[in-house]
């Protein structure tokens, strides 16, 4: 996974409420059974018309995509994540996400930035003619036009985008900690393990 | 004394294997199951780093999302091939999978084999108080019978499969509760669209929703993974609600649940997860039963729902502008004018069937409403399938799948069919469907699909007139 510490580039001002991962990538595209090439199939329904935001020439290969509020909400396809990443985005911004959306996005190397409605509306407007930066080391984004926003993220997930870490090899850490919790629920409730049929 | 605990907080504390210092747990997976379709690049993760499943004895895989429904062997019981190539794929790398890493399998063609939700609660293989997880959304569907269970991408596949754990920040608390009786023709789907309609596609965000009052616990085993199923339409992680004596009664020799003195040790424990009297929910949402009318979506979000006796919403009613603009897209998308009335609705397309609405329970209403009746001339196509090869097998005892070819439905093999456009039960583009399946986003039944969400009632009722129609007008 690549580490991520700062984004500077175009980001595509896309800015819709509710963007499911339907539309993010259609059903059809998860018939895969690997994770590579899914750009062609990001935003393929809107894509369809040839105004669309995303294949503008100032727009192809941006690294930031600004959405709207409860970003990622239905299926849990992961390939969301996938599908924006092979697209090139590096970074989303919105006001929220779907919890399934936002855990699948940072274990595949995208910073999802959360920023009050405010922010967004104002860097819709930068990101019309301008390049913005992202620096998740400080926690802010900031434009050409001295904007400069602060934002939250869980120290854990800082960490391991900065780091670019695989959370398997971090959880094998714990190892003698997940056998401790196996041997205790095999002594206290010996049924939770399924009978062999 | 210890705090009164939610019955969302017990299971979490009791699955807590490691707390970091920002919150963040390692939870212990009770219960992993896998399909077909979010499991192929997991296990190729597996594989390319040397790892191996941890706790292959918790891990059940079964295909259902992509599987044709229909019939899967030929006369001389040989197992007919999936037409479409990358289908085919995806079980051909189930079925390496799982011996590969010493899972248990049910395959395509088992007597058990059916959507991977509906499989879990009828083996026994999901319990109450356990955590259970699996790389679908309505994984929530389990909180029926008091189990933790949420859906998770591959990566987290990956995760569980490697380490039978996930790393996770503790969600909040919110309890749904639905007080009082419910009317004549009001199902749990009724229920469950109601309090979508009125919580709103984000109004659970970052919660657990328990449901509690009179009217939930008044729901069979089937009628509450109904309810917990669409948690997720609600914007939650999961659904819960707190296992009782129906869901002993249902859970009982079921083939993975507990047997003997296991079982009185078990159900001695399910009863302490309760929430105790004392302990507060972040939220709470009450609801009065008998406002709830058989329901129905309008547009492309869950919470589009009106009682089946309403009208289609003017977008500008909304107080929320950016609610009117996507009110206004879904109407245009639904083919829709503000004003008309539900009820005039034309449909082509009815769908009996998904994890939401597909058990035993569920066929019985459907059958109910069209015994004796036909469907409709201008309804072209108008299918049933069961959630398993199980229901399937018991609705066929009852003579339910008569009643269907009868009234001019199909009846099929169990799967995931016309709920997600992934296999060859598809909508046809700018065609309606009364669906008793979990979403109306747009193309979820096929490009161009236009879903109106219904109970399993209400769609045989759409079935027999061929519009959006008040199931009770059908009822004696
Ligand atoms: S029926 Fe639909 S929601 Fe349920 S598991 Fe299958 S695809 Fe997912």
């Amino acid at each position: 996974m690549a580490p991520i510490e700062k984004v500077e580039g175009r980001a595509i001002p896309f800015g819709l409420k509710n963007v499911d991962t339907d539309v993010i990538i259609p059903a059809k595209w998860l018939k895969t059974i690997s994770r590579e090439g899914l750009g062609k199939g990001a935003f393929e329904t809107l894509r369809a018309d040839p105004d669309n935001l995303f294949d503008q020439p100032e727009y192809r290969q941006a690294p930031i995509l600004i959405a709207g509020d409860n970003f990622g909400c239905g299926s849990s396809r992961e390939h969301a994540a996938w599908a924006l990443g092979d697209l090139g985005i590096r970074v989303v911004i919105a006001p929220s996400y779907s919890d399934i959306f936002s855990g699948n996005a940072v274990k595949n190397g995208i910073l999802p930035v959360v920023l009050p409605q405010a922010a967004i509306d104002r860097l819709m407007e930068v990101a019309a003619t301008d390049p913005i930066h992202v620096d998740l080391d400080t926690q802010t984004v900031t434009t050409p036009f001295q904007d400069r926003f602060s934002f939250d993220i869980d120290p854990f997930r800082k960490m391991c985008l900065l780091n670019g870490l695989d959370e398997i090899s971090l959880t094998e850490k714990s190892d003698a900690a997940i056998a401790a919790h196996e041997q205790k629920m095999a002594a206290t409730q010996p049924w939770l393990i399924p009978a062999k049929i | 004394m210890t705090r009164p605990r939610t019955l969302y907080e017990k299971i979490w504390d009791a699955h807590v294997v490691e707390q970091r210092p920002d919150g963040t747990c390692l939870i212990f997976i009770d219960r992993h199951l896998v399909h077909e379709v979010t499991s192929p690049q997991a296990f190729a993760g597996l594989r390319a780093s040397g790892r191996t499943v941890r706790r292959p004895d918790l891990t059940l895989a079964v295909p259902d999302h992509n599987l044709p429904t229909t019939a899967r062997k030929d006369a001389a019981g040989n197992r007919l091939p999936i037409a479409d190539l990358e289908s085919a794929a995806q079980l051909a790398a189930l079925e390496t999978n799982a011996p590969d890493f010493g899972i248990r399998y049910i395959d395509a063609v088992a007597a058990e084999q059916g959507i991977v939700h509906v499989v879990g609660p009828e083996q026994g293989f999901s319990l109450p108080g356990t955590t259970i997880v699996c790389g679908d959304s309505h994984t929530a569907c389990h909180g029926g019978i008091g189990a933790l269970a949420f859906g998770i991408g591959t990566s987290e596949v990956e995760h569980v499969l490697a380490t039978q754990t996930l790393l996770l920040q503790p969600a909040k608390t919110m309890e749904v509760r639905v007080e009082g009786e419910v009317g004549l023709g009001v199902t749990a789907k009724d229920i469950i669209l109601h309090i979508t309609g009125t919580i709103g596609a984000a109004g659970g965000t970052g919660h657990v929703i328990e449901y509690t009052g009179s009217a939930i616990r008044a729901l069979s085993v089937e009628g509450r993974l109904t309810v917990s199923n669409m948690a997720i339409e609600g914007g939650a992680r999961a659904g819960l609600i707190a296992a009782d004596a129906t869901t002993f009664a249902y859970l009982k020799g079921r083939p993975y649940a507990p047997k003997g003195a296991d079982w009185d040790a078990a159900v001695a424990y399910w009863t302490s997860l309760a929430t105790d009297p004392g302990a507060t929910y972040d939220r709470t949402v009450v609801i009065d039963a008998a406002e709830i009318a058989p329901s129905v979506t309008w547009g492309t979000s869950p919470e589009d729902v009106v009682p089946i006796t309403g009208i289609v919403p003017d977008p500008d009613s909304f107080a929320d502008p950016s609610k009117q603009a996507a009110a206004a897209k879904s109407l245009a998308y639904m083919g829709l004018e503000p004003g008309i009335r539900m009820q005039d609705v034309v449909i082509e397309n009815i769908f009996i069937g998904s994890c939401t609405n597909s058990r035993i329970e569920d066929l019985r209403a459907a059958a109910a409403v069209l015994k004796g009746r036909r469907k409709a001339d201008n309804v072209k196509w108008a299918i049933v399938v069961p959630g398993s090869g199980l229901v399937k097998a018991q609705a066929e005892a009852e003579g339910l799948d008569r009643i269907f070819t009868d009234a001019g439905l199909e009846w099929r093999e169990p799967g995931c069919s016309a709920c997600l456009g992934m296999n060859p039960d598809k909508v046809p583009a700018g065609e309606r469907c009364a669906s008793t399946s979990n979403r109306n986003f747009v193309g979820r039944q096929g490009p161009g699909s236009r879903t109106h969400l219904v109970s399993p009632a209400m769609a045989a009722a759409a079935a027999v007139t061929g519009r959006l129609t008040d199931v009770r007008d059908l009822m004696e």
